[in-house]
This record gives C-alpha cells, structure tokens and sequence, in this order.
C-alpha cells in the first residue's frame, strides 16, 4: 500500500515538469511579450519609457534569451516561489492566487461533498423504487441537470432572483464581510453562501453520480444474498444499507478521479458567471490582457489541483478495494 | 396454430438479420429516443439552410428596435387558418427614457408561410429570397423571438446559430473520432512499446484541466484570424481532450478481438494489416463507435457554449449558441428581457435530444443489456 502511494506520488513532479513545458509553450503563443503588453499600458496611462530602458527591463527579464533559457529562468523562479509580476495589477502573482486559491479549493470541495450527499441518497432511492412516481421524476431532473450547462444553471437563478425577489445572489460573502478578516462570524457567512454556486457546479455531477448509484444498486439488489437475507426477516432498509449499497460504493469511489478535477477547471464558470473570488476569473482577465505570467502560474496550479485530486482518488480506491492493492 | 407460425416466421426474420437491423429495431422501441432523433433530423435541416428559416437578415440592426419582445405566432385568426402575430406598441418611460415595447393583440400582424423576404444563398449553388414563415408585407419586421440591445432578431439569430453550434459539435467528435479509433486501433493491435507510449499521451490529456487549457489555448489564436478559422481552430481544441475516451475503448476492443479466429484466418490469408482492421475488426463494434459518439456531441456542444459565453470560443460577428448568450450576461439586462436566455434553452433541448439519443443507441447496439 504504501509502495503503492510513494509509486503515484513520484509521479508527480514528473506531470509538473510536462504541463510546465506546455503551459509555457501556450502562454508564449500569442504575438509580443510582457514588455510589448507593459510598454503599451505605459503609453495608455500617459507615461513613456525610453527604448534604452526597454532594453534593460528586457535583459533583467530574460526576455532576450532563447526560448529555452527563459523556460529554465521562469521554472527556477517558480521554485523559490516567485511567480513573478503581475502586469495588471503591478503586485507579486503568487500574492494574487494565493488570496483566492482557499476559496477556490473549498468552493470545490464544498460542492464534491453536496454532490455525494445529494447523489447517493437519491440513488439508493431510485433503486429501491424502480419505476416509482419518484424515481421517474428523479430522471427527469437528472437528464435535465446534464443537460444544463453550469452557466446556464447560474444565469437562471441569479434572474430568478433578482426580477422576482430582489435579491443578488452573487459573491461568496455579505457585504459586511467581504473585506473582514476571517471570523466566526465570516465562517457562517462564506457558509450561507456557498451552497448555492456549489449546488450550481455540482448539479451536472449530481445527477450522474446518482445514476451510477442507481445502476449499481439495481444490480446488486436481484442477488441471491439479498433475497436469503430477506428471507431471514432482515428488516428491508437495514439489508439494503449494510450489504448492497456498501458494494455498490466501489465504482462511485472510482468516479472521484475525475469528478475532482472537473470541479476544479468547471468552477471557473461558475465563478466568473456569478462573481466569485476565485482563481478561474483570475486566469480569464490575465488571458484576456495577456498578463502572460499570472496566467502561466494558475494553469500550473490548476494541473496541480488536477492531478492531486486524481491522486486522491487512486488512494481512496486503493484503501476501500484490496484488489486493487494486490494487483499492483 | 397461426400464431405459432406467426412466431416462426418472426423469429427466422431476427435469424437472417443483419447486425444493423437489429440494432434498429431496438432503437426503434425507445419512444423517447426516436422522438428526439427526429428533432436532431429537424435541427440540421436548420444547419443546411438557416437562411430559410430565417425571418430577417441575422445582421440586420436598428437601435430603434432594441428589447422588443417576444411576437407569439397565432395560427388562426376568427376561426379560420390566417396566421398573424400581435403588433408591437412602443412608449418612452418619462423617468428613464427608455423605449418600452409592448404587444398588442388587438392590432394584428398578418403573416404567411414561405414568404418572400431577403435574399439569400445556399452554398453559393443557388440563390431564394424565400423564407419558411415572413410578414405578408416584406417591409414589416417581425421579432418572433423578440430583439436584442442592438436590435437584431433573435429568431434569426437563434438559426444561425444553430448551425454553428450544431457544426462544431457534429465535426470536433467527427475529428475525435478519427484520432480516437486510428491512434486506439494502433495501441492495441500493435501493442508493445507503441502501445505504451499511446496509453501514457491518453492518461497525460486525460488529467489536463481541460477548461483552463482551453481558454488559454484559445486565448493564444491570432486576433486577426477569420471567424472560419477560428471556427476550426476551436473545433480542433476541442477534440484535443476529447478523443482519448474513445481510443481507450477501441484499444480494449481490439485486444479482445486480435486473439479471435477470424482474424487468424484473414491474417492466413493474406490480407495487409490496415485492411485486417478497417474492413474485419472496425465493422464488429461500429455500432458502439457510433453510440459513444453520439454521447461526446452533446459535450461538446457544451463546452463549445461555455467557451463562447466566455469570450474565449467562437468570436462575434460570428453566431453560436454560446455569443448569443454573451447578450444575457447582464443580470439587469435580463430581468428588463428576459427572453435573451431562449438561446439557453436550445441548447438544453439539444443536449437533452442527443443524451437520449446516444442512450437508446448504445442499449440498442449492447444485446447484452437488459
């Protein structure tokens, strides 16, 4: 087990140093550098700087270097957490992701736990009353919860809110609190707040997880040990909850690695649709201004996000399926 | 003893079927599914020719016009089949000066099915200035889906969007599909080290934060390439991530399939290994292909969509799905009319007919599901 672990997380900086290469390939695509786009926001704030000066910031930057050398100078800077300089907003980038990468974390995370608390439950239901009244209706919403993209989702209920009952549900704080240091008192407001875009991001999920549940469920509740249980005088939702629904667990278990990461890399949507402190809005503004570091340095965090979530659930899988253990 | 026959006769019809026609006639059991196929059918008749069932030109703008509501088509008028729409009545609100529009059913619009109204082109084969419903009177504008803030029809709109959007998901899978099979077919009937190189490219595209990468991927196109080719452009990103589901299935296929007999047999006799897989392995799980596809469509209509609403997708003055939503991103906007979400809308009803779909598909093509 713990060779197993050690294996999948030597794995690791191997994946970091790839998706830094492409990251850096992909953030130097557009024509210009930084300068170009530094340069060009002098000239629109009034200000001028001389070609001489150009030059110089250009030599301290490394910008006149081969391609390769600045990739090797940004990945040295990287690992003395320096993320370099934000265009845009003139401050540190690693000072910028860092005040919103809690938030996006738990936004995420909050949203994985609604998911599992909403899916399973519907799930065992749905199978334990096939073709019932509440199990069509429970399909219903499931195939119109996939079919809804998130942002789509966010646009409804923020219209529904403000056209009928005047209130914004945008942000993830009150306006008392957005600025106020962390609290009690913060806590339950980022609470109050929260369940609603991670109902939003987690809906699509939701709804597939559930399916799987009731797939699995149906499956294991027409085996002969479930009718000898029965037959014993097991009361009904004890037999269900102890036996089945603990095997019908494995393969949701195996769906967290990639559901993880699509609630990471989906909560940029959502975030940007409903305003939310996050990187994902982040990356979008440094995309659109070419703020070419910052944005290199949340796609780093974003494949690092993405691959720790897969790690995890390689782990999961592992600690609740010995197969899976000895196989390796 | 009629029925027996009756049996017999049917059951020797399932026997000397071919695969296809049993998946059909699977399909064809599910109600929903069919039902939805037709809508698909209906939908890329829209893609062919959007014009036609256009009511005004998509590009057509008039700020005198902004935010007129939704015109309801009445299809008969006392009784008898003369279709019309209600008249729009406009007022200046005295606090906000703005131009308010309202319908009015007293005064009516008389409209008739396929009008004459702008010309347009199909494919540069043919030009038609006729239109699937248009006002009787070609000077009048009608919002059958009402008008945006710069005053385009949103009908219209809706249209070509349509075929953007159906497009780009119909060809991005079509690319996924080629990537999928080819590089899949290759791992696993090849195996050894090339197999090992292409399973690691798919666990690799498979843990990329795929939406992040997309926007950063499409915010590195030139600002100066066309819309065409920003179109293709987006429909290549696209499948980048979204062939690698599909290899890894065929891979499985064809390692299942290599050790069969009938593939000994036309290795026996002779037959170049491109042919053994295109015209012996390919044909036997076709039918799986096809299902999966039609279950990558809707995603990527999706994120197609989500990309777009961003600003990162498909760019204006192109149409999608996705930059006609861009109008609905104001909350403001939206609650003065809330029609511009009807874009949303489509794709729900899309994405919702190709799942279906895709899911009576893959039972019908799986004889072991039941």
């Amino acid at each position: 087990m713990t060779r197993y672990i050690l294996q999948r997380l030597l794995l690791l900086p191997l994946l970091m140093v790839i998706y830094s290469f492409v990251i850096f390939v992909i953030i130097q695509a557009p024509p210009g550098d930084f300068l170009t786009a530094y340069v060009a926001t002098l000239a629109s704030s009034g200000s001028s700087i001389s070609a001489e000066q150009i030059a110089a910031l250009r030599h301290s930057y490394g910008l006149d270097q081969p391609f390769i050398v600045q990739y090797l100078l940004w990945v040295q800077h990287l690992f003395h957490g320096d993320f370099g300089l934000s265009l845009e907003y003139q401050r540190p980038n690693a000072e910028l992701i860092g005040e919103q990468l809690g938030l996006t974390v738990a936004l995420a995370l909050f949203s994985f736990v609604l998911t599992w608390a909403l899916a399973v439950p519907a799930g065992i239901y749905s199978a334990t009353h096939p073709r019932s009244l509440g199990d069509h209706i429970l399909t219903v919403i499931n195939y119109v919860g996939v079919a809804t993209p998130n942002f789509m989702l966010a646009l409804i209920l923020m219209w529904v809110a403000f056209a009928y009952f005047d209130i914004s549900v945008t942000g993830l704080f009150s306006p008392d609190y957005v600025n106020a240091p962390w609290s009690v008192g913060r806590v339950l407001d980022l609470l109050g707040h929260i369940w609603l875009p991670a109902l939003v991001l987690g809906i699509a999920g939701t709804a597939r997880l559930s399916r799987i549940m009731r797939a699995n469920l149906l499956d294991e509740l027409n085996k002969p040990y479930v009718v000898t249980a029965r037959a014993k005088g097991m009361k009904e939702w004890a037999l269900v909850l102890r036996y089945p629904v603990r095997l019908a667990f494995n393969p949701l278990v195996s769906t967290i690695g990639w559901y993880l990461p699509m609630l990471f890399s989906g909560s940029l949507i959502v975030a940007t649709v409903m305003n939310l402190p996050n990187i994902g809005p982040l990356l979008l503004r440094a995309l659109i201004n070419q703020d070419m570091y910052l944005a290199g340095g949340i796609l780093l965090i974003y494949s690092f996000l993405t691959i720790v979530g897969t790690l995890l659930s390689d782990v999961a899988l592992a600690l609740i399926d010995p197969r899976i253990r000895v196989e390796r | 003893m009629a029925d027996i026959t009756a049996g017999k006769e049917a059951e020797d019809r399932v026997a000397v079927a071919s695969n296809w026609k049993l998946v059909w006639w699977r399909f064809r059991r599910h109600h929903l599914a069919m039902a939805s196929g037709v809508l698909l059918i209906f939908m890329y008749l829209i893609v062919l020719a959007p014009d036609f069932f256009s009511t005004q030109n998509p590009e057509r703008t008039d700020a005198r016009q902004a935010f007129i509501p939704v015109q309801m088509v009445h299809f008969f008028d006392d009784g008898s089949l003369s279709p019309w729409v209600p008249a729009i009545v406009g007022k200046r609100n005295p606090t906000t000066l703005r131009m308010e529009w309202t319908t009015d059913a007293n005064k009516k619009v008389p409209v008739r099915f396929f009008a004459r109204g702008y010309t347009w082109s199909f494919f540069g084969l043919f030009h038609s200035d006729l239109h699937l419903i248009g006002p009787v009177d070609p000077n009048q504008r009608i919002f059958l889906l009402g008008s945006d803030r710069l005053g385009r029809d949103q009908w219209s709109r809706i249209m070509h969007g349509t075929q953007t959007s159906m497009t780009v998901g119909l060809v991005s899978v079509a690319l996924s599909v080629i990537l999928g099979v080819v590089l899949g077919g290759i791992s696993g009937y090849v195996g050894g080290k090339t197999d090992q190189v292409i399973q690691r490219l798919i666990e690799l595209l498979q843990s990329v934060p795929t939406i992040p990468i997309w926007l950063a991927l499409s915010a590195a196109l030139p600002r100066d390439w066309t819309p065409t080719q920003v179109f293709f452009a987006i429909t290549v990103i696209l499948s980048l991530v979204g062939w690698t589901t599909l290899g890894r299935e065929v891979r499985g296929r064809f390692l299942a399939l290599r050790e069969e007999d009938f593939v000994l047999a036309a290795r026996l006799a002779g037959c170049s290994r491109m042919r053994i897989i295109l015209r012996h392995m390919v044909p036997t799980f076709t039918s799986h292909i096809i299902a999966t596809s039609s279950l990558a469509i809707p995603v990527a209509i999706i994120n197609e969509t989500s990309l777009s609403f961003l600003g990162l997708g498909i760019r204006p003055p192109a149409i999608s799905w996705g930059v006609l939503l861009q109008e609905a991103q104001n909350i403001q906007t939206l609650a003065l009319a809330p029609w511009l979400l009807i874009p949303g809308l489509i794709v729900i009803v899309a994405v919702l007919a190709f799942n279906l779909v895709g899911d009576g598909l893959r039972d019908a093509a799986d004889p072991y599901s039941h």
